[in-house]
């Protein structure tokens, strides 16, 4: 392949946001359905803007593209059908941290040809973390990240990462999973938090996330938050918004003591 | 023996079920002494671990006490009236139904809306599949007929509690399938208590009534008749019964199956055959059961939700092909 991919197509909500934000205009031509998808996606507004798939082999294919943009959680049959039929297809992992946001915005740049405008993204994001992004400090309030299914993320993760950089201390780091782990909901309690952040339940109704509304969490914990997931989900510019949130919160509970 | 086994047996497994009961308080992934435990839920004054002790272990511990007794003995109810060792409301499907119901309540947001709507529709659920089996395999029905009535009942239950989960718009509906299929207490409230401890009771108190008729159907239906048993009457209450308190049971556990098929064999030697004692027994036992059940799967993963009905499958289903093989040996007329 020589130049920069024309036709590109990704099929992962976080590759869909980050090649919006680098592609040359009309060089991506389709993202998938769950970018346009306000629930999940930081950039729907934008993605209407583009013809959604549902990224399955058969209709990227028909979309001819000379590129496809897969996340590792794609199903690997979808990969290796692209790759049989001839298509480069480019696999972004899960960003896992701040580190990460960088390295991807890199990454896609020199996939897309626009090594400009990723480095200028870069520069951006690294300077206006910079500019709110605080270490916990000894007496900070302690805030203990609650997912559905009773996850709770450590340091080494993206959630986590966002946790301390407004200057929360975490719940998960005191009970050993700085990488995350399920903690069952009478551990969590007697661990106390300060500060228990959960995800926005979804429509219709399911028990991993009734945990999170138990009865005893909420006479437990001093405070709550729902996040939105869109914006905690990838490794994109975007974190900075849930940043800035959670420091707003540690100010708030701070001032309370 | 019998008579002696009478006077014994109640006390006996009362105090099982306390002892379980006790230590269903007093098991959790979070270690903490006994002696503390008992006194942040009776003095309430230790901050968070009052609130696990209250809010947590106690619901979780009353609801499988409840559980347990709904399914021992509706087990021990069916099998009563339909003579018939194999009738458990797991395997013929009425725990299926009832778990549809409840799904239904949830996914479409009427529990949301309206928080009876879980019980009263896992009850409806129940009720249905009940009756149709009552209908199919009637009170003459073989084992046979209502086994496979019961296989086909389960199979649409549990096909449409699929297809609910995978339609729901909530994308961690569908990874619960198993909670509905297999059941669990973990993380209960005393939200769910409420719902359903009226139900569960109402259910279990008709179910109790049922003795005296289900020991005159042993002597056979028409010498039931002239002794007076109404078999009308015992059918309704028994579909009422066994609706109520299986279906407010799976509303809130999800479906656990086998403790209707285990704990009625296993007293059935102990109460001399006779229905009206095996019914209270069943009930005492059923709640043994399901607690030691939830100690246990606490003890094993305690970190993750294995399922109760794991276990119980674990320990019923060989006890079943066992039932199945002496039914057989024994002349064979129940399965034809």
């Amino acid at each position: 392949m020589a130049g920069p991919p024309e036709r590109v197509v990704s099929i992962n909500l976080c590759t869909d946001q980050l090649a919006m934000l680098l592609a040359a205009p009309g060089q991506l031509i389709s993202v998938s359905h769950l970018a346009q998808d306000p629930r999940s996606s930081a950039m729907a507004a934008e993605a209407a803007g583009w013809q959604a798939n549902r990224g399955k082999a058969e209709d990227v294919y028909l979309l001819a593209p000379d590129l496809v943009l897969a996340g590792s959680h794609t199903t690997p049959a979808t990969v290796q059908m692209l790759r049989r039929l001839g298509i480069a297809v480019e696999v972004f992992s899960h960003a896992a941290g701040f580190a990460d946001v960088t390295a991807q915005l890199l990454r896609m740049g020199a996939v897309l040809g626009r090594e400009a405008a990723a480095a200028e993204a870069v520069a951006r994001f690294e300077a206006d973390l910079a500019a709110i992004a605080t270490d916990p400090a000894a007496d900070a309030p302690r805030a203990a990240l609650y997912q559905a299914g009773g996850w709770s993320s450590g340091r080494a993760s993206l959630p986590g990462e966002v946790l301390a950089a407004a200057g929360l201390a975490n719940v998960a780091d005191e009970l050993g999973l700085s990488a995350g782990g399920f903690v069952p909901l009478e551990v969590l309690i007697l661990a106390a938090p300060d500060l228990v952040v959960s995800g926005r339940p979804w429509a219709g109704a399911s028990r991993a996330e009734e945990r999170a509304a138990h009865p005893a969490l909420r006479d437990a914990g001093r405070a709550s938050a729902a996040l939105t997931d869109r914006d905690w989900v990838c490794g994109l510019p975007h974190l900075l918004g849930p940043v800035a949130a959670m420091a707003e919160l540690r100010r708030k509970l701070q001032a309370g003591e | 023996m019998s008579a002696v086994a009478q006077g014994w047996l109640i006390p006996a497994l009362t105090a099982l079920v306390a002892a379980l009961f006790l230590a269903s308080l007093l098991i959790g992934p979070a270690a903490i002494s006994p002696g503390e435990s008992l006194r942040a839920l009776i003095l309430g004054d230790a901050g968070p671990l009052t609130v696990v002790m209250r809010e947590i272990r106690l619901p979780r511990a009353i609801l499988g006490l409840l559980v347990g007794a709904a399914l021992g003995l509706s087990g021990a109810a069916l099998q009563g009236y339909l003579r018939n060792p194999l009738a458990e409301p797991g395997l013929i499907g009425v725990s299926g139904a009832a778990a549809l119901g409840a799904v239904i309540a949830l996914q479409t947001g009427l529990a949301a809306a309206f928080a009876l709507a879980l019980p009263l529709l896992a009850l409806t659920g129940a009720v249905a599949a009940v009756s149709l089996l009552l209908l199919l395999a009637g009170a003459r029905g073989g084992a046979l007929t209502l086994i496979l009535a019961g296989i086909a009942v389960s199979a649409l239950a549990g096909a449409a509690t699929a297809l609910v989960l995978n339609l729901s718009p909530n994308p961690f509906a569908a990874a619960e399938i198993v909670f509905w299929t297999m059941g669990s207490l973990a993380d209960r409230s005393f939200t769910h208590v409420g719902l359903a401890a009226p139900f569960i009771m109402l259910g279990a108190a008709l179910l109790l009534t049922l003795g005296p008729g289900l020991d005159a159907l042993t002597l056979g239906e028409d010498a039931a008749e002239a002794l007076g048993a109404g078999l009308t009457r015992v059918r309704l209450v028994l579909v009422a019964g066994v609706a109520a308190a299986v279906g407010a049971a799976t509303a809130v556990a999800g479906a656990i199956g086998f403790v209707g098929l285990v704990v009625p064999h296993l007293l059935r030697p102990l109460v001399g055959a006779r229905p009206s004692r095996l019914l209270p027994a069943s009930a005492l036992g059923g709640a043994a059961m399901v607690l030691a059940a939830d100690i246990a799967v606490r003890l094993i993963l305690p970190e993750r939700d294995l399922k109760l009905g794991v276990l119980m499958a674990l320990v019923g289903a060989p006890l079943f092909l066992h039932l199945i093989y002496r039914t057989r040996r024994d002349g064979g007329e129940g399965l034809r």
